[in-house]
């Protein structure tokens, strides 16, 4: 059965597009057919990031309003067959989302794909809600630091009451992935400690990602994460991540953990 | 020439504000408003001083009316000593002036059919709570549910308002999520946003909470921000409460 997934944080800039693309990549990658929708109307990026920018012909806008076919707006991936990305429009704002508009489209996509992972502009307003209106799970992506926790803690309190899942009286699926993870910097007091993240939300843990150069050079490269080196640690982590969604058991590691035994073994003797 | 004169506050006391709910009648008027007010003047006339008195909120949802008109019914309602304490359900640009405010979030308290006969006298009338009006008997809501328990951590953003009593919360309260209780709030959890414990003037009420982090406690309408709290309190388990005009805190065991 298809699975509708929301990537959402709240705060800008804490990585939902490239967590999209990374975990889109990573779930095609275990051959289930996999559709990535970008719903930052206006501002797109998830055409960037799966590097088919010069491929948009349609785009969501054009389906919600019935000027296109779901599947001439539908851009199959060049180097993962079972990969497909819907992207946003760029000269459109998010006023032209409908919530039927969009309601139709999650329905269509639903009968062809196996899993459609919804990548959500940043704020509370009318594009993030409506991202978010029609999953079945929630991806909350956060950085260790407090103004992300605070604005996903908000998210997680709209994702109980403005999705249809609450409105049925049902409870949506949420899960926290950490993104851009500095063990070094957490060690030295930097930046929140996963445990101080995981008390403050108080939902599941997905995933920690690394923060790496590995990240910021797939995306210029226009690649996922996942699919441009799959043996760098934030591919290796998201693949964890995407095999936790699709309900498999993986040991949790948490970035730096074995550094921070060395380090202590190093200081000891130095002491 | 002007002059302009520095004022100095040499009394610092902070204003208190406080909430409080009462309960109001509502009376929705009805298109064409004459046809509507000789039914209240016959109402009236059955039931004497049945308005006398009484705050009346008027409830203008769904109707098609211009500023002009609603001055017009305000005035038609004062010749009959109608009150009218504020209006509902009404757009912002309707309303002058000199017209009372806009009211929201009100709640509903079952209809109320004012006694034929005998007529009331206009001091009882104005004594008698509304509920005791009802013939049949009735379960009063408001004293069934006089806590709530929340059994979900609340979110930055959510806010808990519960006028009628106590809240218990089983688990946190995010920085940037409130708490308003009638009664004592008790957190089973970490406290990092707001806590407005006794809103409706209830000086005995007290919050406990698990772990103090708080962004703003309050207790009878009197507030601490985190700047004057012990900072041994820091963190750690907290009844709070009232004395006098002072907020207090002691560490629980």
């Amino acid at each position: 059965m298809a699975k509708v997934i929301v990537v959402t944080s709240g705060k800008g800039g804490v990585g939902k597009t490239t967590s999209t693309a990374a975990l889109g990549a990573a779930l095609a990658q275990r051959g289930e057919k996999t559709v990535v929708v970008d719903f930052d109307v206006g501002l797109r990026n998830l055409d960037l990031v799966m590097g088919a920018e010069r491929r948009v012909v349609y785009d969501l806008i054009n389906v919600v309003q019935g000027d296109a076919k779901l599947n001439q707006a539908l851009i199959r991936d060049k180097r993962l067959e079972t990969l497909h990305l819907l992207p946003a429009s760029q000269t459109r704002d998010k006023d032209n989302l409908t919530a039927e508009g969009v309601e139709m489209v999650i329905d269509e996509l639903r009968k062809s794909f196996d899993w459609i992972i919804c990548d959500s502009p940043a704020g509370i307003e009318r594009g993030a809600t409506l991202a978010m209106r029609h999953a079945d799970t929630a991806v909350v992506v956060t950085n260790p630091e407090v103004s992300s926790v605070r604005d996903s803690d908000r998210i997680i309190g709209l994702l109980d009451a403005k999705t249809k899942k609450a409105e049925n009286g049902e409870r949506m699926e949420k899960h926290l992935l950490l993104t851009r993870y500095d063990p070094n910097r957490a060690e030295r007091g930097d930046m929140l400690k996963v445990d101080d993240v995981l008390e403050i939300l108080s939902i599941p843990l997905l995933g920690i990602i690394p923060e790496s150069m590995d990240v910021l050079r797939a995306s210029n490269l226009g690649a996922p994460v996942t699919l441009n080196d799959a043996a760098c640690a934030p591919a290796l982590a998201y693949r964890d991540a995407a095999r936790r969604l699709a309900g498999e058991q993986v040991p949790m590691t948490i970035p730096g953990e074995r550094r921070g035994f060395m380090n202590k073994l190093f200081g000891r003797r130095a002491a | 020439m002007t002059k302009t004169i520095a004022k100095t506050l040499t009394d610092t006391r902070p204003i208190r504000l406080k909430g409080r709910s009462f309960l109001a009648l509502v009376l929705s008027p009805e298109l064409p408003f004459t046809n509507w007010l000789e039914r209240l003047d016959d109402l009236a006339a059955r039931s004497t001083g049945f308005f006398l008195g009484r705050p009346i909120v008027l409830d203008l949802e769904g109707l098609d009316i211009t500023q002009a008109d609603l001055k017009e019914l305000l005035g038609e309602l004062g010749e009959r000593g109608v009150r009218v304490m504020g209006l509902e359900g009404a757009r912002g640009s309707l309303i002058g002036a000199n017209m009372p405010p806009l009211m929201k979030g009100g709640r509903p308290a079952g209809d109320i059919e004012p006694e034929p006969n005998p007529a009331p006298t206009a001091e009882a009338a104005a004594a008698a709570p509304a509920q005791e009006k009802k013939p049949e008997p009735r379960v009063e809501p408001q004293r069934q549910a006089s806590s709530i328990v929340i059994t979900e951590p609340v979110r930055s953003g959510q806010s808990i308002i519960f006028p009628e009593g106590d809240v218990t919360i089983l688990g946190s309260v995010a920085s940037g999520a409130e708490i308003v209780a009638g009664g004592s709030i008790h957190i089973y959890g970490t406290l990092r946003g707001r806590a407005l414990a006794g809103s409706v003037g209830n000086a005995s009420a007290r919050i406990f909470c698990r772990k103090l982090e708080a962004e703003l406690l309050a207790i009878d309408g009197l507030y601490k921000m985190p700047d004057d709290m012990d900072p041994n309190h820091r963190g750690q388990p907290v009844v709070v409460w009232l004395e006098g005009d002072t907020i207090k805190a002691e560490k629980l065991a």
